[in-house]
Order: C-alpha cells, then structure tokens, then sequence
C-alpha cells in the first residue's frame, strides 16, 4: 500500500541559510508518525517545507501527487491541515469564526453542521466559548481551537506543531488523549512533531529522529523508545 | 563609493570657465542657458537637503516643498520688508529653516516609514494655504505674493545678471556639497546611516538617536531652505501656489532618480528633474505626434510613470545603476 | 439656532464623505500595512468616469455603478500589476510608487478632461428631498448613500464566507493560507473595495465640491485626519472618525465667522482648512498614534 506522505531528500532554507539537508521519511494512511529531536534540529521546518513555507527542494508526495513548489493553500486545499507553532488562531475573530474560516474551502456544506456537533463532541468547551474572541481564551483553550479547526478542514492528514507547547500538563495529557480519538474516529493520518518525547511515542506508532536536519534514527515506536541512547538522550533515563 | 578628488576639481573648473566661453559661442553659452543650469544647481541643493534626512538619515520625507517655501519666503520677506542684501538672507533663511525643521523633527520622533510620510504629506498640502493666511499677509504678499530684484553683479564686475547668478549658486553649491560630505565622512555622519540602517543597535551603542534624528531634520530643511532662498532671488518672486505638493513631488523624483543616499545622486536627481520639467512639452508633443496619444502627456504623468518604473528596475538610482554596471565591467 | 443646525448638518454630510474614503484607507492599512497616498485620486479619476459616461447620455445612477464597478477592477488591478511585486521593498520604495501614482492619475485626468472645473449633477430631486432649514437634499442624499453603502460593506464582513477570509487574510495571511484562503487574491478584492468606496466617496462629493482634478487632495488630507482619530487600525472607528472630522471642520469654521461677525476679527474660516486638517494629523500622530479605537503596533526587535 503506497505511503498517503512521501517524503525523499528534502532540502530547506530560510533566505540563504539550509536548514533541512536530507529528510526522508514516510507516512502511512491511518498512522501516527512523530519527529523528534533537539531544539533546531529541523522538525519544526519539516512540517513548514511540507506546506511550502519555505524554500524547498527535493521530493514531497502527497497522495502520489508531487507537491513541491505548490502555493502553500493550494497544498491545505489538498486536505492537510497543518497545526502550527503557537496556536495560530485568529485571535480577533470569535471562535465560532475561526471555526466557519475552516469551512470556507469545503464543497460538502451540509456535511459540516454535522461535523461541528462531532468537534463539539471532542471540545466541549469551545460551545461554551462559541462567541469569544479567540485572542481571550487559555492557552490549552486556543490549542484546542486550532486542533478543531484542523478537523474543520476534513483533513486526510494532520501535521502538529509541538502542541504540547507553554501547557500545563494536565491539558497536555487531555489533548493527547483527544488527538489519538481524532485519529482514530476521523480516520485521519498525523504527523507529530515534538519536544515531549515520552507523551509523542506513547501516541505514535512510528517515529523519526531528527539531528541538524538530517533523519538519525527511524522505526516503531515502541522500539525507539527503548533504544538506550534515545532513552538517554529525549527520555531522560 | 568615492569619487576621486581629482575628478571633482576637473568638474568644478569646467564649471568655473565654460561661461567664460561666451564670446566663442554665444547661443550654447547664452543666458538662458546658463540660467537654466542656475535652476538645476538650485534644484540639486534641495535634493542634497531631502536626501540628508531621507537617505542619509532614513526619515522619509514627503514635504520638504514646506522647506523650501520656509526659506524662499524669509529671504523674500526681508529683500522686501528690510531691503537686506541677497547674499545675507542666505544665512537667515538657513537658521529660520533649520529652527522650523528642528521643531519639526521633534514629534517626528515618535513616527516612522508611513506615518511620517503621512505627516510631511499632511505638511505639503498645508503649505500654499499657510502662506496665504490673512494675517501673515502684511509680510507674505498673500495671493499675490512679493516681487523682487534679481542680484546684480558685484564690485562692478563685466557680468550680466545671469553670469553672475550662475557663480553666485555654483559657489553656494560647491560650499554646500563639501559641508555635506565633511558632515557625512565624520563619526556625526556614520551616526546617522547607523541611525537610518539599524536603529535599535544605534540606540543601544549609545548614540543619542532624539538628538541625531532631530538635528539632522534641521540640517536638511536648512539646506532645501537656502535652495528656496536662491531661488527666490533667481526667479526675483515668491507666490503660495508655486509651492504646492507637487513641488515635493519633484524633490522625490530628485532624490530617487539621481541615488537614494548618494551625494552625487543628490546633483544627478536635480539636474534630471529640471531637464524633464523643462523638456515636458516637447517630449508631450512628441507622444502625441509620433505615438497617437490623443491627448496632452503633463510632466507629472512622465514623473509618476519614472517613480514607478524605477522602483521595479532601478531603485537605487541613476548613480546607484551607474556604480552597478562600473562593477561588473570591472569584473 | 437654526444656523448651528445647517453647519452640523452640512458638517454631517461633509463628515460621510471623510467616513468613506477614511474607511477605503483603513481597508487597506489593515490588510497590507500600507496607506494608500492615491486613495483620493483614484477616486477623483473614477468620478470623471462617471461624468465621462454622462457626458455621452447616460443615466446618472447607470454612470454611478459602472464608474463604482470600474474603480473596482481598477483598484484590482493596480494591486495585482502594480503593487503585488513589491510586497517585500522597504516602505520608502512603496510610498514612492504611491506617490507615483498620485502623479499619475492626478495629470492623466488633468490632461484628457482639462482643468477647467466642471459642475456635477446631484441625483437628489431639489423640492421633495431635504428637510428646509437644516439639510440640503444632495448633503441628505450624500449621508443616505453613504449608509447604505457603509450597511452593505458591514454585512459582507460579518456574514459572508468572503467577507470573512477578507478578516482572517488581513488579520494573519500566514495562518489564513494554512486555512486554505487565496491570500493574494484576498488582498487584490480589499483593493478593489477600497477603490470603489472612495468611487462613491468622489462621486457623491462632487456635486458640492464641483468637479476638478485637484478636488480630492483636501478631503483625502480630513479623511487621513478622521482615519487617524478613529484609529487607522479600526474600520468603524475610521468611520465615526470621519463624521467627527467633518463635524469639526464645519465648527471651526462657523466659530471664526461668528467670531468675525462679533468682533471683526478674522482668525480662521473657510481658507484654512487644511491647516486645520495638518493640526489634526500632526495632534494626532504625537499623541495619540492608535486613535481612540485602533491599537498601537508594538515594534518586534
């Protein structure tokens, strides 16, 4: 079965500096992969070259289709639906706003009152908070805005951000818990980026190491977390 | 980039003698010929003042025609009002302009980019209605404005009026040009371009940007203001609506024609927008003529159509091109 | 009294026109970072437009929304074409080609229509329109319109689809691509808006005014006044801004022809009003920079 992500000798810089010099990596349909790493190891960039971010080179296939060089909406227009650094949420728009923005590329207008009770349904306070402006909610509260705007755009794959980020870690951990349900209810792939190593391969069941932009180590989840030198090095053990 | 010394000698002794050419060839060495490059000379002043503060300094400016009529006007009211000798309203129409551009330069401060465009825009469409104001218009003239008397020659020297216009601006200019670039080689200049290029690390180094920003203000509506005053003793009348806003519009063209912070720019951008000024009606009949235009092309559309132009393909100007081609020939 | 009336009145028609362009500035400050030093020739070249399509028999109205639908694609296209290559020049370079422009459209409508002014028809029938003793019928008719117009454009913010990824583009482009909206062509339509408000903007003005090129540059100078008191980041802030303003304006002046009147005195009227205006922007601007309702941008080091 032919990978939904393909991604082979990926290059990116920002202006004249390289940032990525040879990730590859690929994601099933359905799965959760991870991208770990230290802090400017290149995760961060992987999924902004993925979105054409960018300047980028090398092979990105989405789906069999070559998206290098495409206009970066033009890729979300592919269905994927990308959580980034930071939340992103329109702060001055009301969360039912930032909800219907999601909805703006969709065909299927009758599919998306239903899909809104279902995010109501992993989210039940943004229905409390459906006519604030997105800028007054928590900090957990807005990830969660951006998680369900991501799940607005009926994505087939969904890159995450580091969204454990500035979170305590209680709203971690119910976060994570929401986005295995995401993952498995929606059917939709993910791709996970982040600097909890132990809470990302709990999720994911492959992952990627990353170093200086290049991919180190690779393979299940449950093998990388026991390898003695990631233990060490992410898992503080 | 510099230019060598040597050069700019050559051309100022060009300058000096080619008028003297007159008996050899009276209609290229005519009056009015010389007249015309007495325009540009004053043109290239107020450039060199726009650019101080402009590409110098970073502070866009879009209304420094406020300037110009700032010194115009002092040097008419008093040849008019207190019969002063030309040559002496020239220092007081620089002391009244600097004043006026320091106090200008004092709320400037909190405004960058757009905003202090907006407000020197705001300057510029203000000023005709200012000079007209009912009760300045005991010293201004009001609508009529002031006329005056052209300079003669002194000590009875064999010159017409316009001979000695010429040398009176060449010797104005050359004097200005120097002190620009004096100012711009000292630690004072550098302060400057550092305040124009980063300021948050000129702030931090230590280098008192308020001050920096503010006297340069009044340096640069110093200078455009004795252009203004050179001026009004050339053309010998000042009238509010010959400063409107386009006459800032002019200096901008100036100013990014010859070369955004570049000295010789600054003389390029005045000779340029005097010649184009002056050569509008027959480039206007030349379009119409030969190209089918049905209609009359002003100077102001050939200006507007260089900005933009220039914007995309030469930003950094006639001289900024020049260097660029100087070089890649040199390899 | 009556008198006191008329000058709001005529300060409220006034202050309709300054709330429209104000906002077509506004538009595009908020959406591109940039203040639009064309705003009101744009919109001075559009009315002539109108006139033109007049002058060969059309209908007022039909004139009206043709030059309103032209000065739409007009503003598109100088987005696209002119302004589109540029996003990323220092601010110098790109208030340079504004002030290009400016030249531009200002001596190209100098030179097909001359400068001979030109008088304007008003659309508002005389005798029915108009309450006798406070407002004429075109200044009603002027603020009538311009509500409309100002209706319909909040409308389409709030509630439409378009409307809507026009706030998410101008309020964050990056995040709004990441949403799957068109942020170029985003921008392009906010253009085109702006353009054809101020259409609007010259068009009903020039009645009053009357027709010439030069007729825009003193209420572009009051609208950047109301913009700025209103806040240049807020929409409906630049929209009350602009009616203050045009309330002012009136106000300074009657107060200087009272004044004159009482004493004999002459300190301001009718020929300073753009001194006022600078005094505005410049107040303004040093004191209070984010208006009463825009937000101060904090500078990022």
């Amino acid at each position: 079965m032919a990978a939904l992500l393909e991604v082979k000798g990926l290059k990116a810089f920002y202006g004249q500096t390289q940032a990525l010099y040879d990730i590859g990596f690929d994601i099933a349909a359905g799965g959760i992969t991870t991208l770990l790493g230290a802090n400017g190891a290149g995760k961060t960039t992987t999924l902004r070259a993925i979105c054409n971010m960018l300047r980028t080179e090398g092979t990105i296939r989405f789906d069999g289709q070559d998206i290098v060089g495409w206009a970066t909406e033009e890729i979300v227009r592919l269905r994927i639906a990308h959580v980034p650094e930071g939340r992103g949420t329109f702060t001055t728009l009301t969360v039912e706003e930032n909800l219907r923005i999601a909805a703006y590329t969709r065909r299927d207008k009758a599919a998306v009152h239903a899909d809104l009770d279902r995010i109501f349904g992993y989210f039940p306070r943004l229905k409390e908070r459906l006519q604030q402006q997105a800028g007054t909610l928590s900090g957990g509260e807005q990830q969660m805005l951006a998680i369900a705007r991501a799940v607005m755009l009926k994505p087939r794959l969904m890159l995450f951000d580091e969204p454990s980020f500035g979170l305590a870690p209680l709203i971690v951990v119910e976060i994570f818990r929401i986005m295995r349900r995401i993952n498995q209810e929606e059917k939709v792939s993910m791709l996970l980026v982040e600097q909890n190593a132990a809470l990302a391969l709990d999720l994911a069941d492959t992952a990627y190491v990353l170093e200086t932009g290049r991919v180190v180590m690779s393979g299940p989840a449950s093998v990388v977390k026991n390898d003695e030198n990631i233990r060490k090095s992410y898992l503080g053990y | 980039m510099k230019i060598p010394m040597k050069w700019i000698w050559g051309l100022i002794v060009l300058a000096f003698i080619i008028p003297l050419f007159r008996p050899l060839l009276p209609d290229v060495v005519s009056d009015y010929r010389l007249f015309l490059v007495t325009t540009m000379m004053i043109a290239a002043i107020a450039v060199l003042g726009l650019n101080l503060l402009t590409g110098f300094n970073g502070q866009i400016s879009l209304g420094h025609g406020a300037f110009y009529a700032v010194g115009a006007y002092t040097a008419a009211i008093l040849m008019d009002q207190v019969n002063m000798p030309y040559w002496a309203t020239l220092p007081c129409a620089a002391v009244v302009c600097f004043v006026v551009g320091y106090l200008f330069g004092l709320p400037a401060l909190k405004l960058e980019g757009h905003y202090l465009a907006l407000a020197t825009f705001a300057l510029a469409l203000a000023v005709p209605q200012i000079l007209k104001y009912k009760w300045l218009e005991g010293l201004t003239g009001g609508v009529q404005g002031i006329v005056l008397s052209k300079p003669e020659a002194p000590f009875g020297l064999p010159l017409t009026d316009d001979q000695w216009l010429y040398y009176y601006c060449l010797i104005i200019m050359i004097l200005l040009f120097w002190g620009a670039r004096n100012l711009l080689d000292s630690r004072s200049g550098r302060a400057m371009m550092a305040i124009r290029d980063q300021y948050m690390a000129a702030d931090t180094m230590g280098i008192d940007t308020a001050l920096y920003k503010t006297v340069t203000f009044g340096i640069s509506a110093a200078y455009t203001g004795i252009a203004g005053a050179l001026s009004a003793s050339a053309i010998a009348f000042v009238a509010p609506d010959s400063f409107n806003f386009f006459l800032s519009i002019k200096f901008l063209i100036g100013l990014v024609v010859g070369g955004v912070g570049s000295l010789a720019g600054s003389l390029v951008g005045g000779i340029f927008y005097v010649l184009i000024d002056n050569s509008a009606q027959a480039i206007s009949t030349f379009v119409k003529n030969d190209l089918g235009l049905p209609f009359d092309l002003s100077a102001y559309t050939i200006f507007g159509i260089l900005l933009l132009l220039l914007m995309y393909l030469m930003p950094m100007g006639i001289v900024g091109g020049v260097y660029l081609a100087l070089r890649r020939l040199r390899g | 009294m009556e008198q006191f009336l008329q000058q709001i009145a005529s300060g409220l028609a006034n202050g309709a026109i300054y709330a429209c362009v104000a906002l077509a500035l506004v538009m595009i400050y908020v959406s591109t970072g940039h203040i639009n030093f064309a705003q009101g020739e744009m919109a001075m070249f559009s009315t002539y437009i109108a006139w033109q399509l007049m002058d060969w028999g059309a209908n007022y109205w039909v004139a009206f929304v043709a030059a309103v639908l032209l000065s739409f694609c007009m503003g598109v296209i100088v987005e696209r074409v002119i302004l589109r290559p540029l996003h990323n020049a220092p601010v110098l370079s790109i208030v340079v080609v504004f002030i290009g422009l400016l030249a531009i459209f200002n001596s190209t409508a100098g030179s097909i229509w001359s400068y001979l002014i030109k008088e304007f028809p008003s659309p508002f029938p005389k005798s029915s329109f108009g309450i006798a003793g406070v407002i004429g019928s075109h200044q009603l008719g002027v603020v009538m319109v311009t509500l409309v117009v100002l209706g319909l454009l909040f409308l389409f913010f709030r509630y439409t689809p378009l409307g809507l990824a026009m706030r998410a583009a101008a309020q964050n482009p990056q995040m709004a691509r990441l949403v799957g909206v068109r942020v170029d062509w985003m921008l392009a339509l906010g253009w085109g808006l702006a353009s054809a408000v101020g259409a609007v903007a010259g068009i009903m003005v020039a009645h009053i005014v009357y027709l010439d090129p030069n007729m825009m540059a003193g209420i572009l100078l009051y609208a950047f006044a109301g913009a700025l008191i209103g806040g240049i980041s807020n929409p409906g802030g630049a929209v009350l801004g602009g009616f203050i303003v045009g309330v002012l304006e009136n106000m300074v002046a009657f107060a200087g022809n009272q004044i004159e009147k009482a004493t004999g005195v002459y300190i301001i009227g009718n020929g300073e009003k753009l001194t006022v205006a600078l005094i505005i922007v410049i107040f303004v601007l040093t004191v209070k920079p984010a208006g009463l309702f825009g937000r101060v941008v904090v500078k990022r080091v």
